[in-house]
């Protein structure tokens, strides 16, 4: 597979001094989906807009389809089509005219009928003539999407396309993603869900403090990042954990009151069954049950932890 | 070049001007209606011959000169201040255009706002005053050149401003006391010696004399004067958008 986008050695410093990238390298590849993960403040939209153009580089190089986005910016730009985070349009203006709008501002004659295909596929054929202020939240997220993709780009940046959009919207734009990979345009996600990423994305690149910590095979990464827990909380405190508990990897919780069991979400057996049957059998009796994924957010921090160690 | 953006740049402006028609043209042409029967009819019947012309007739060129100097200025500046305000400016950095584009869409579609306006100022002063136009193509290139060089000011002004209010206050502090004492209502001639000799720092009273010079083959300054005054302007607003694109200030980080 061929890389579309080369980032090497890219680097950003503000104006006020704030090193918002550190040297960062990616190789995006024609086709996949990349979900970028990061906390907030990582560097995840700083990284898109030197990307697509809306930040200067304070050093380093990258080139999108071979051509470099400073001095060859024209070829560059045409291939990519960008959906920012924050829902940014012009609220008098109807929903095909600012279609339109983004498709001539990159140099495609109007066509009027593919502008239709588009509204139709993201459900919003039948508010067309609408003006963009009397639409919803979730619609006007999806005439964003409409306007990146209004000049057929091979290369499409998603800054957290299902920030504050409902669960039924959310797996609507995962068919759209899906639409859009299976007709060969490579995408490049952020967002704060890992259920998200793990569903759409190919490969997943990790970045903290304007550094890629890792950019990783998503089935890779899953299997590391796919622990639980199991929180048991017990009707009467122990001291200690049975010994017939033993064999299974638990803490007991403070006061005696409760016990966490880590397990793999991948394997095949998680050992709960089994591990309950245990619990009764030493004569516990159980108050109430909890489980608990890690969130991304504690994994990046373990994972800078890790990185800093 | 990419034409087609400067062509959706300007159609998507233009839309703004159909969608607020009435404030666009029609409250220009109220004011300056008023201007006539106050100016013109009330005080001007009053007032004898000035440089061989019936007041009302002089002050058309000055009237349609503040129109067109404030409405270039402000449809250029809002133009430009608006998409960077609510956000969508980040639409013409990562489209595959350059400055030029952007320039040419904006201002020329503020150009043609306001060089609209003027027409209609003219087309309504012919229902008030007898004028004749001695020449009507020194006129219409003054007019547009004008258009123009304000319409690239105001787009300096909207891409420096950081909110609403500055946005208003070059036009009402700068632009409005330059032109009202840049000759639009008198001629030099009628001032005070020393004040003769401070307006012609004035840059406005160039434009409007040159304008005049246009319509009625008199002028406060020569036409040389004017026409190299207009010149200057023009060059200097587009140093300074060109300097603007090219730091990225207030435009890129």
């Amino acid at each position: 597979m061929t890389d579309i986008v080369d980032v090497s050695g890219v680097s950003k410093v503000f104006d006020g001094g704030f090193h918002a990238l550190k040297d960062v390298n990616l190789k995006i590849r024609e086709g996949e989906v990349l979900a970028l993960l990061g906390p907030n403040g990582a560097g995840k939209t700083t990284l898109i807009s030197t990307i697509c153009g809306l930040t200067n580089l304070t050093s380093g190089k990258i080139t999108v389809g071979g051509h470099d986005n400073v001095t060859a910016f024209r070829a560059a730009r045409r291939l990519i089509g960008l959906v920012p985070q924050e829902i940014t349009l012009e609220p008098f203006e109807q929903v095909q005219n600012t279609v339109r709008f983004s498709r001539g501002m990159f140099g495609y004659p109007p066509n009027n009928a593919y502008i239709d295909e588009i509204l139709t596929k993201l459900s919003l054929a039948d508010k067309k003539t609408n003006q963009i202020n009397t639409l919803s939240g979730g619609m006007r997220r999806r005439v964003l999407i409409a306007k990146a993709l209004s000049h057929e780009p091979r290369i499409l940046f998603l800054d957290e396309p299902t920030a504050g959009v409902d669960v039924e919207l959310r797996k609507g734009m995962w068919d759209v993603i899906e639409e859009l990979k299976a007709s060969g345009v490579t995408i490049i996600l952020t967002t704060h869900y890992l259920e998200e990423a793990e569903m759409i994305a190919d490969r997943i690149a990790v970045i903290n403090k304007g550094e890629i910590l890792l950019v990783e095979e998503k089935d890779a990464l899953m299997k590391r990042m796919g622990q639980k827990d199991l929180t048991i909380e017990l009707q009467s405190p122990i001291s200690a954990i049975p010994d017939g508990l033993a064999k299974y990897d638990l803490e007991l919780g403070e006061g005696g009151n409760s016990l966490k069991y880590t397990y793999d979400t991948k394997s095949d057996r998680t050992g709960i069954t089994q591990l309950l049957s245990a619990l009764s059998g030493e004569g516990l009796v159980l108050k109430d049950l909890q489980t608990h994924q890690s969130s991304l957010e504690e994994i990046f921090v373990s994972l800078v932890r890790e990185d800093a160690s | 070049m990419n034409w087609q953006a400067i062509r959706s740049i300007y159609v998507f402006e233009m839309a703004r001007l159909w969608r607020t028609l009435i404030q666009s043209l029609v409250s220009p042409v109220v004011t300056t209606v008023l201007y006539f029967v106050v100016f013109g009819t009330a005080i001007g019947s009053r007032i004898e011959q000035v440089d061989g012309v019936g007041y009302g007739a002089f002050i058309v060129p000055g009237l349609i000169m503040l129109s067109v100097l404030t409405q270039s200025l402000s449809n250029a500046s809002f133009g430009i201040y608006f998409p960077k305000f609510i956000g969508t400016f980040y639409e013409h950095l990562s489209a595959p255009i350059g400055p030029l584009e952007i320039v040419i869409g904006y201002v020329g579609a503020a150009a043609t706002k306001s060089l609209l306006i003027g027409i209609i100022i003219l087309i309504t002063a012919f229902g008030f005053v007898d004028i004749t136009i001695e020449h009507p193509l020194a006129m219409l290139a003054f007019l547009i050149m004008t258009c123009v060089t304000f319409a690239l000011m105001g787009f300096i002004i909207g891409i420096i401003a950081k909110s609403f209010e500055q946005l208003q206050l070059v036009p009402l502090l700068v632009i409005t006391p330059l032109v009202f004492l840049g000759g639009s209502f008198y001629s030099v001639s009628m001032l005070p010696p020393v004040w003769q000799t401070v307006t012609l720092f004035n840059p406005v009273l160039y434009l409007i004399s040159g304008f005049r010079w246009s319509f009625f083959g008199v002028g406060d300054v020569p036409i040389v004067a004017s026409l190299a005054a207009i010149a200057v302007f023009f060059l200097l607003c587009l140093s300074v958008v060109w300097w603007l694109f090219r730091t990225g200030y207030r435009i890129k980080s």
